[in-house]
């Protein structure tokens, strides 16, 4: 390669990372779903003719990214190459072709350049309705979760699929935000694809495949490089979680050798009768994003740097859950997955690895009527706060209080949630000592009191986990507190399902607290009196 | 007193350096004179008492002292600010401090959040609850307050925050918290959110009102002094602060409200930018300020800078968004990234080549300063392809030494990717303007504006070398490098006009329930508001009403502004409203969203005075070529080899001087580098003006 074409792929690259952020801050901006606006929950990125993701937006979530890079290659095998035409969409929220359960949509459009196919945008968001049951995990089928989109033109050469637009809007208790939502998509790929093409028309480029094969030969090869300096090995790890009504136990093996790394999760429990479960590419998506936390967090994703991690499951485990079981609430264990690679790579990597923590968003869906501001009729909300437990421990570091990891949203602004709903959060604020103890302490989780200023009962759809099993510390870090649901009455309730909660109590969530890394003693005065002082332990 | 006697004095008091201007019916007078951090306004007096002296003036003829400051954003940078309390609604003592509840870095698991001002010890609660409506659901607790009064003054604050939930919805609450702890404590401080930033989400508006009561004791201590020493010269002319929004403010509303004087000499180079502009005729403008560290990119449109809400402070991941900490204050929107002089080099896990945003400061500075640096910088770069003339660096303070710079970039980037040191340079040099064009880019993308239609412009040191190739890479077809631009942030501090901005939330949606007189009071209340804060300041001079609503469609997150029309509103005004959003709409994000409500959240009044239009710039006579003063070899990384450069001096150029590209305009501080795309000529009043050459269109 000649120093100039090296020069000029390099910014080429550049650009394509600005250019899928635009096409993210886009979506972001323009969405009605407030856990979009407000916390982010999205991916957006850019994929070449062969499916390849070769560049993605540095936002959004985890979970929908990685999932995100395996939907297009679904999109091109349900709507051919040569059969697609500029101002086309296509859309689908298929949990096993998409990014996991049917509140994510997700929208791929193809880019044309000068009159010739050079790329495809995709993204996806979660919206807050779909139907059905509503997001939570009560569904014993996938049918039961709401609307299924199979894979379907959402516009065609710039006329937009009415049907299909009707269909969505009469399966949604929110069809002027789920209709809006869906617009956002398309548009954030229509951004993506205008600025494209500037770039293309700057660099005389018709094509984007020499960039693609720079790109993603230059990311594995990082990984790949990064891999042989660690300990070739295999090294196991277990962990038990609440589950639905069960408790469920998790296996993993991670092999490092030579090809790469495998983490294998034979032995993980079997599919369960509610919506917990996880299609293979949400697990796949969560464990490559643990890994590369581990291993190589300064190597931008794309189908190169993905290309050295494998992930296994067995059919019909809970983390390769086939159709038709339900999964809407399939992060509660997908989230699950960083801390379980965590757990295989402590022994060999000591000094990079952190204790378990949340891990699993604790966000709080509810449901109800209520009479808005200015408003006579009584009207539906549906809302989920976006709220988070401590994350664990860290070699060095103390675990972050109510922070989001794996996850990458922001919280919900508890004004902006007070504005929609007619809940009132009475309390939000740490929830002291719920750290693990250890040489470096878990962070803190929050406790928070709810009500209504409404003389109406609302429903809570309870999605919350590590309330029987905490976050463990590790190293001889103790365990983080468990997570805790009840009214101020004193009714406990489960951590799962949908709840009535009647006018008048206070709903009562404790979200847990990280677990401690290192041994208690090891940890310094200074920390402990600073712990103290500020009543964080 | 007639505009034409005026004699105005600026100052912009920096980290390293107070730039002093002064402007006389004969011309500009400029200083630099060194910073006291101890005492800033010594500094200041020192270098007002210098210029002063240059123009045979008196302290007693200046009528007009303006004056900005990174104070308040330094004391909030290095944790210098008064110890302050805050006191938030029971059961939200933490909101400071839960923030986001998101990492500002995705993959890195080791991050550290800023620590927030106020640390958890200081921060107390009391009972009292507003609901989203501005409805009382808990009543305030007046003897609990009173009861903590003599806590606060026990934990030693100098400060007071009051921040309470939904305080933007009514103020009440705080108002009386704010009368009782006055009383107990009178000699401290107190800031209220609803009058610091009366907007909907907690975070931002207790991190801004947390601010606000940090800064607060510094800055009146230091203005104090400053009015005090300012008596003692007998000066009796208007003083004015600068504002981050790019306004000027009464020394009463700066005591009342320093968080607005975070980031102002930025906003000062957004405002001579603005203003050559305006000298120029130009509607449109990219405003373009490279220096060491960083550079810093503002759209200009019809003579006004962007502006925006929302600015952080504090970064501790450089640049990275969601690092530092939140402000809502009026601010003049710019994108600032690490791409300076001396931004460092190095190669990326993917063998990359990556520019800053660490920086190599002062010292041990670039390889090529020879003061022990091997990194290779920026400057580094530009020395290896023949851009800086190595002798007469800096106005000949320094000489450079291009062979350091040489190795510097052979062993971080050329050994690795097989390039030459040559190579590597121009590697360096195209991915640095690359990263500029592309924040300028995602700058513009985020207005909704069409880059290539503008002209830039383009100043501080480091900005003329890389101006050229920036342009290029954006399809900009004019750019200019003014005159003065080395202490551009205090000249544009004279073109300034008074102002306040006030931004309340207050959601309506946009239909039948609309209640047109509801709104057309709380307005009015604002306009009111804002007049008593400008007119403090500013005479009886004509004042200028802009009001505008932060509208969206209802469920969403983010708000476009669109200027509301002059006086009562009526159900009348509501579909040019709704059509004014939906175009604006259209144009930033491609399609409207049919059958959606439309709301508006936010209300904003901005009161100003009308500044005089700046006089244009002298008209170009005829022009003609100039007589190259010498030639030097330029590394051309497009044709692998070095070409001979014809060298002009800005000094020999005359108004009509023709250089065309590529060349080099070498002055005493900086270089111009015309490249091969543009030709440049010399206009009537000294800048240089580069067109794009009719066959590179």
């Amino acid at each position: 390669m000649n120093a100039r074409s090296q020069i000029d792929l390099q910014i080429m690259w550049n650009r394509l990372i600005a250019v899928v952020g635009e096409q993210a801050q886009v979506l972001i901006r323009t969405a009605f779903s407030p856990i979009v606006r407000e916390c982010e929950d999205i991916s957006a990125g850019i994929f070449d003719l062969r499916g390849r993701m070769i560049a993605q937006a540095v936002t959004g979530t985890p979970g929908h990214v990685n999932s995100m890079a395996e939907s297009v290659g679904h999109f091109l095998r349900h709507f051919p190459i040569e059969t697609m035409k500029d101002g086309d969409a296509y859309i689908t929220n298929d949990p096993w072709m998409g990014t996991g359960h049917l509140n994510d949509f997700v929208v791929t459009t193809p880019a044309f350049h000068r009159g010739k196919l050079v790329g495809l945008f995709s993204c996806t968001s979660h919206l807050m309705d779909i139907g059905g049951l509503g997001c939570g995990p009560e569904g014993t089928d996938v049918l039961m979760e709401g609307l299924s989109i199979p894979m379907l033109k959402l516009i065609d050469q710039g006329r937009v699929n009415e049907t299909l637009m009707a269909m969505i809007r009469t399966n949604t208790r929110l069809p002027i935000d789920t209709e809006g939502d869906t617009y956002s998509l398309a548009a954030c790929n229509d951004v993506g694809v205008r600025a494209l093409r500037a770039m293309m028309d700057e660099f005389a480029i018709d094509t984007l495949e020499p960039l693609a094969d720079f790109i993603i030969e230059r990311s594995y090869n990082a990984v790949v490089e990064k891999i042989a300096a660690l300990p070739r090995g295999t090294w196991s790890y277990d962990m038990t979680i609440d589950g639905y009504d069960t408790p469920l136990t998790l296996r993993a093996r991670l092999t490092i050798d030579a090809d790469g790394v495998l983490v294998d999760y034979d032995g993980s429990d079997p599919v369960v009768p509610r919506g917990i479960n996880v299609p293979l590419a949400y697990t796949k998506a969560y464990t490559v994003f643990g890994l590369a936390c581990a291993i190589a967090p300064d190597v931008p994703n794309n189908a190169g740097s993905l290309a050295a991690y494998r992930v296994t499951a067995p059919a019909g485990s809970v983390l390769n859950a086939p159709h038709p079981a339900p999964v809407s609430s399939r992060h509660i264990v997908g989230q699950m997955l960083p801390d379980m690679v965590f757990g295989c790579l402590r022994t060999p990597l000591p000094d990079r690895i952190p204790a378990e923590g949340t891990s699993c968003l604790w966000n709080i869906t509810v449901r109800g009527n209520w009479a808005p501001a200015g408003q006579d009729t009584i009207q539906a909300f549906a809302l989920a706060i976006t709220t988070n437990g401590g994350t664990g421990a860290r070699p060095g570091l103390d675990g972050l209080s109510a922070t989001a990891f794996p996850s990458g949203v922001h919280g919900t602004p508890i004004e902006i949630a007070e504005i929609q709903c007619p809940l009132i959060f009475w309390r939000k604020e740490f929830r002291e000592g719920s750290g693990g103890d250890g040489e470096t302490r878990g962070g803190l989780g929050q406790i928070m009191e709810i009500g209504s200023t409404e003389q109406r009962p609302f429903e809570l759809l309870a999605a919350f986990d590590r309330i029987k099993y905490p976050p463990r510390g590790a190293a001889g870090g103790k365990d983080g507190a468990p997570g805790c649901i009840r009214l101020a009455g004193g009714k406990e309730l489960a951590g799962k399902g949908l709840q009535i909660i009647p006018p008048d109590e206070t709903l009562i969530i404790m979200t847990p607290g990280g677990g401690g890394l290192g041994a208690p003693e090891a940890r310094t005065e200074a920390h402990r009196q600073a712990d103290r002082k500020g009543g964080y332990a | 007193m007639s505009p034409k006697m005026q004699i105005r004095l600026a100052a912009d008091i920096g980290g390293t350096f107070t730039d002093i201007v002064l402007e006389t019916p004969h011309g500009r007078l400029t200083r630099k004179v060194l910073t006291t951090p101890h005492a800033p306004e010594e500094g200041v007096m020192t270098g007002i008492g210098l210029i002063l002296a240059d123009a045979g003036l008196a302290f007693t003829d200046v009528t007009v002292f303006v004056h900005g400051t990174t104070l308040a954003t330094n004391a909030i940078i290095e944790r210098r600010g008064a110890l302050t309390v805050l006191v938030g609604t029971e059961g939200f003592r933490d909101v400071l401090e839960i923030g986001t509840e998101s990492r500002f870095n995705q993959y890195d698991i080791m991050i550290q959040k800023p620590a927030p001002l106020v640390p958890r010890t200081a921060r107390f609660t009391v009972p009292e609850r507003m609901d989203a409506r501005g409805r009382v659901q808990r009543p305030l607790d007046e003897d609990a307050l009173r009861a903590l009064a003599p806590r606060l003054r026990a934990a030693g604050a100098e400060a007071i925050a009051i921040a309470f939930m939904h305080a933007y919805a009514n103020p009440d609450h705080e108002r009386r918290a704010g009368e009782i702890l006055a009383e107990a404590l009178p000699d401290i401080p107190i800031s209220l959110s609803s009058a610091v930033c009366p907007e909907v989400r907690e975070y931002e508006r207790t991190s801004t009102t947390v601010a606000n009561a940090y800064v607060q004791p510094l800055m009146a201590g230091y203005l104090g002094r400053l009015r005090q020493a300012l008596d003692a010269q007998s000066f009796h002319g208007a003083l004015y602060l600068v504002t981050s929004g790019g306004g000027l403010t009464s020394l009463e509303t700066a005591r009342q409200f320093p968080v607005r004087l975070v980031e102002s000499g930025p906003a000062g180079g957004a405002i001579f930018a603005a203003q050559c502009a305006e000298r120029l005729a130009e509607d449109r403008v990219l405003s373009f300020d490279m220096g060491g560290t960083t550079a810093k990119i503002c759209l200009i449109e019809q003579g006004q800078p962007a502006s925006s809400r929302v600015f952080e402070v504090d970064r501790t991941a450089r640049f990275m968004k969601g690092s530092g900490l939140p402000l809502r204050i009026p601010v003049i929107e710019m994108v600032e990234i690490g791409a300076g002089g001396g931004s460092l080099v190095h190669l990326d896990a993917m063998k990359r080549v990556v520019v800053g945003p660490e920086s190599a400061s002062s010292v041990p500075g670039p390889a090529c300063y020879g003061l022990g640096g091997t990194r290779p910088a920026v400057t580094d770069a530009d020395v290896t392809l023949g851009l800086i003339q190595p002798e007469a660096f800096a106005g000949g303070s320094m000489t450079l030494q291009p062979e350091r710079a040489a190795i510097a970039l052979q062993q971080a980037i050329g050994t690795t990717l097989g390039l030459s040191p040559e190579m590597a340079a121009h590697a360096v040099y195209e991915i640095v303007c690359e990263n500029m064009a592309s924040a300028a880019r995602v700058h513009a993308a985020e207005r909704g504006a069409v880059i290539g239609t503008h002209t830039m412009i383009a100043f501080g040191g480091a900005a003329p070398l890389h101006a050229a190739r920036v342009a290029e890479k954006l399809g900009v077809r004019r750019l200019v490098v003014p005159s003065n631009a080395g202490v551009g942030s205090a000249v544009g501090f004279l073109a300034a006009p008074v102002s306040f901005e006030i931004v309340r939330s207050c959601p309506v949606r946009l239909n039948a329930g609309f209640d047109t007189a509801t709104i057309t009071a709380l307005l009015e209340d604002m306009t009111e508001t804002a007049r008593d804060m400008v007119q403090d300041g500013a005479d009886a001079a004509a004042l200028t009403i802009r009001r505008g609503g932060f509208m969206r469609y209802v469920g969403q997150g983010h708000e476009i502004i669109v200027s509301l029309p002059d006086g009562p509103l009526t159900p009348d005004d509501l579909p040019a409203l709704r059509a004014a959003f939906e175009a604006e709409y259209a144009r930033q994000f491609e399609r409207v969203i049919p059958n959606a409500l439309v709301e508006i959240l936010n209300w904003s009044v901005c009161v100003s005075t009308t500044p005089a239009k700046p006089e244009p710039f002298a008209p170009t006579p005829a022009r003609r070529g100039a007589a190259p003063a010498r030639t030097r070899r330029l590394f051309d990384g497009a044709r692998g080899q070095f070409v001979e450069l014809a060298v002009y001096d800005r000094d020999d150029m005359r108004p009509g001087s023709l250089v065309p590209g590529p060349a080099l305009i070498a002055e005493r501080e900086t270089t111009t580098y015309v490249s091969a795309r543009f030709d440049a000529f010399i206009d009537g009043s000294g800048n240089i003006v580069m067109d794009m050459k009719e066959t590179a269109q």
